[in-house]
């Protein structure tokens, strides 16, 4: 078990022709996931590497099946690419692209809302359930099945994380980035409670950062619905306020979205935080000795 | 990206909505022919700068000869205004705004912005105009109205009736101020502006409702599709450094009063890098993420970017390779570090394919590189080396 992806998911790569969308579509494929179209408007009929493209969505998923999508289209194009595969049916889309503009994601969110598609990011490395499927940027090669779950906003602080409780021999039942822009289509409160839901899944990591509420409505979800141990993080102790820190969700506005209010609020819930990077690893094999 | 009030204000003419009289001046001569010509008393003498609180510095004042204007123009341009958004340093005044004063009646406050949590479009209006809007939230937050709106639906008339009557308006105001905040709405959805303030926003004891003051700030992301808002960059109100750095497509942010450069792949990583930087005793001098992929000319300009900040001491790169290979990447350091001519300590955590090779080649660089294992003992040797 894991949660949205596994060894079912058929992957369309929306802009697979580009240079980013080609190398990591595969890399995907290298890792495992099964690839089985992609769509370049004005490319359909021509193939990459034996993978066949198509000039929209709806005729990929017709000929092939696809289940999932993986949207490496340009920012002035992306929100039109990602409404295009919630037209189509598609059940689960990931949104790689960074930069697109946060007026087009409103428009998209609340599109979402009356569709049965779910969407991943934008700006985000992607989910992997390891051993099974690949959808994103991450390094597989890090990654080990097993029965920890992790979502959190940056990429590579989502590597780190893997990676220190991977040294520990700790597993992961399903990692993924929700991204860093300030309108996503997943948020920690979807994953929380697919991971609550998840048998695998025995235990919990969050990695947050500045900007935003999302940490602290988590928090207020996981006291209430989540009965497994969750450790989390936040990035941004040292971020001064205004300040957009690479993420353009990360900032911290006025008083609000701050790491230490963050940090107050998960602890409020019962969630064990991990306040020096360097010791993630560590304060998970403790936490989780109970569970796993 | 921010912009000037009075650039702001060229916007909101252009929508419909309503400024007072005025123009900007760069001069004491400029901004005394604007006061000529506006041919009224009082006029107001407003300092541009990219931060809020410019009252409360000095930045503004209300002249009633034009004796006064040109004393208060020569006075403010060139000042160097202190807000509590300009930090300890300051902000030089390089423009000036002057407008026709107007006979105030009631100061409001509203705004337009798109809201994360909701993911509409949210209006914020109150009757307590001309103050910290912060302040009116943390302490008396039943005086702030709240309308969303989905942005699929758009704005409607019903949207205008709620903030007109939640402000409790004259009736014979209500028509002009709900035009108002539909071509406010339109403004902020068509320049894709992540703010848009008008504080205070007043009415007059003419019945006029006119926006005193005027703020907006740009969605990043967007300004690719609105090249007249690409024209209204003041570069001179940016951090040089800063200006640099986005020539490259690196991310940096100086941090005043840290000696540790840090240079790290990822903006959640590079956070993290910081504040860990800090749990260990050290200061961190700047955030700077380099990107997923970490090439080596992004290395290279990044050195090059924190050497230029006499307050380094060291150095601490982390980077998470992942599908970068380390080996790759630690040739890349080695030539920057070369290329830029490195005299003081840098530290390198890498973790990705190819780790022990890449060490080694750092290490059998000749170069003052400093391997680490992990990002604790990585924290620990940057924060020792820059006591040191």
């Amino acid at each position: 078990m894991s949660i949205w992806v596994d060894n079912n998911t058929k992957l369309v790569v929306q802009g697979i022709t580009g240079k980013e969308g080609q190398f990591h579509t595969m890399n995907c494929k290298a890792y495992g996931t099964n690839v089985v179209a992609g769509v370049t408007p004005g490319k359909g009929g021509q193939n990459v590497e034996g993978i066949p493209v198509f000039n929209t969505v709806a005729k990929a998923v017709k000929e092939t099946g696809a289940n999932a999508a993986m949207v490496f289209v340009p920012p002035p194009f992306c929100a039109d690419a990602i409404l295009e595969s919630i037209e189509a049916g598609i059940p689960l889309i990931v949104a790689i692209t960074e930069g697109i503009p946060v007026m087009d994601m409103l428009k998209v969110k609340n599109y979402l809302k009356g569709s049965k598609s779910r969407l991943i990011g934008p700006n985000c490395p992607g989910i992997i359930t390891p051993g099974q499927c690949k959808i994103g940027i991450q390094p597989g090669n890090i990654h080990t099945p097993g029965p920890v779950g992790i979502v959190s906003r940056s990429g590579t602080l989502t590597y780190e994380a893997v990676h220190q409780i991977g040294t520990m021999g700790i597993g992961q039942s399903t990692v993924i980035g929700i991204g860093g822009d300030p309108v996503n289509g997943t948020n920690f409160i979807d994953c929380l409670s697919a991971f609550q839901a998840d048998p695998q899944t025995k235990a919990i990591i969050m990695v947050g950062e500045i900007g935003g509420s999302a940490e602290e409505e988590a928090a207020d979800f996981v006291q209430k619905n989540v009965t497994k141990p969750v450790i989390g993080f936040i990035a941004g102790l040292t971020a001064p306020p205004g300040r957009r820190m690479g993420h353009a969700g990360a900032i911290i506005s006025g008083s609000s979205g701050t790491a230490q209010g963050k940090i107050k609020a998960m602890q409020a819930a019962g969630i064990t935080v991990v306040e020096n990077l360097g010791e993630m690893g560590k304060i998970a094999k403790v936490a989780f000795a109970k569970v796993i | 990206m921010k912009i000037h009030e009075y650039q702001a204000k060229e916007l909101f003419r252009k929508f419909g909505v309503p400024v007072p009289r005025g123009k900007a001046a760069f001069s004491v001569e400029e901004a005394k022919a604007v006061g000529a010509e506006l041919g009224v008393f009082p006029v107001v003498v407003k300092a541009q700068i990219h931060a809020g609180g410019r009252g409360k510095g000095g930045g503004v004042k209300l002249a009633k000869t034009a004796a006064e204007v040109d004393q208060y123009a020569s006075a403010i341009l060139g000042m160097t205004l202190v807000t509590h958004q300009t930090g300890p340093e300051g902000k030089l005044v390089q423009k000036l705004l002057v407008e026709e004063g107007l006979p105030i009646e009631k100061e409001l406050y509203l705004s337009v912005l798109p809201d994360r949590a909701t993911a509409k479009i949210v209006f914020m209006a109150s009757e307590a105009g001309g103050m910290d809007i912060e302040e009116v939230a943390a302490k008396t937050p039943e005086k702030i109205i709240k309308v969303y709106i989905d942005p699929l639906l758009g704005f409607k008339g019903f949207h205008a009736n709620e903030l007109a009557y939640g402000l409790n308006l004259k009736p014979e105001l209500i028509k002009q101020f709900n035009a108002m905040v539909a071509a406010l709405y339109k403004l902020c959805v068509d320049y894709d502006c992540s703010l848009l303030e008008i504080n205070p926003l007043v009415l007059t004891k003419d019945n006029r409702v006119i926006a005193l003051d005027g703020k907006i700030n740009f969605d990043d992301n967007a300004i690719y599709r609105h090249k007249d808002i690409a024209e209204y960059r003041d570069l001179t109100e940016e951090d040089p450094a800063e200006v640099e750095a986005s020539k490259f497509d690196l991310n940096y942010i100086k941090m005043p009063g840290g000696n540790i450069g840090n240079m790290v792949n990822g903006a959640g990583l590079a956070m993290a890098t910081m504040d860990i930087i800090q749990q260990a005793g050290g200061a961190p001098a700047n955030f700077l993420d380099v990107g997923g992929g970490a090439s080596a000319e992004q290395v290279e300009n990044g050195f090059r970017i924190i050497l230029a900040d006499p307050a380094v001491k060291g150095v601490l790169i982390n980077i998470f390779g992942g599908i970068l290979r380390c080996d790759r990447l630690a040739n890349g350091v080695v030539e920057a570090a070369k290329k830029v001519g490195i005299n003081i300590p840098v530290v390198i955590r890498m973790e990705g394919t190819n780790v022990e090779q890449g060490r080694e080649i750092l290490e059998k660089s000749g170069l003052n590189l400093i391997t680490a294992k992990d990002v604790s003992d990585a924290a620990q040797k940057i924060a020792a080396v820059a006591k040191g």
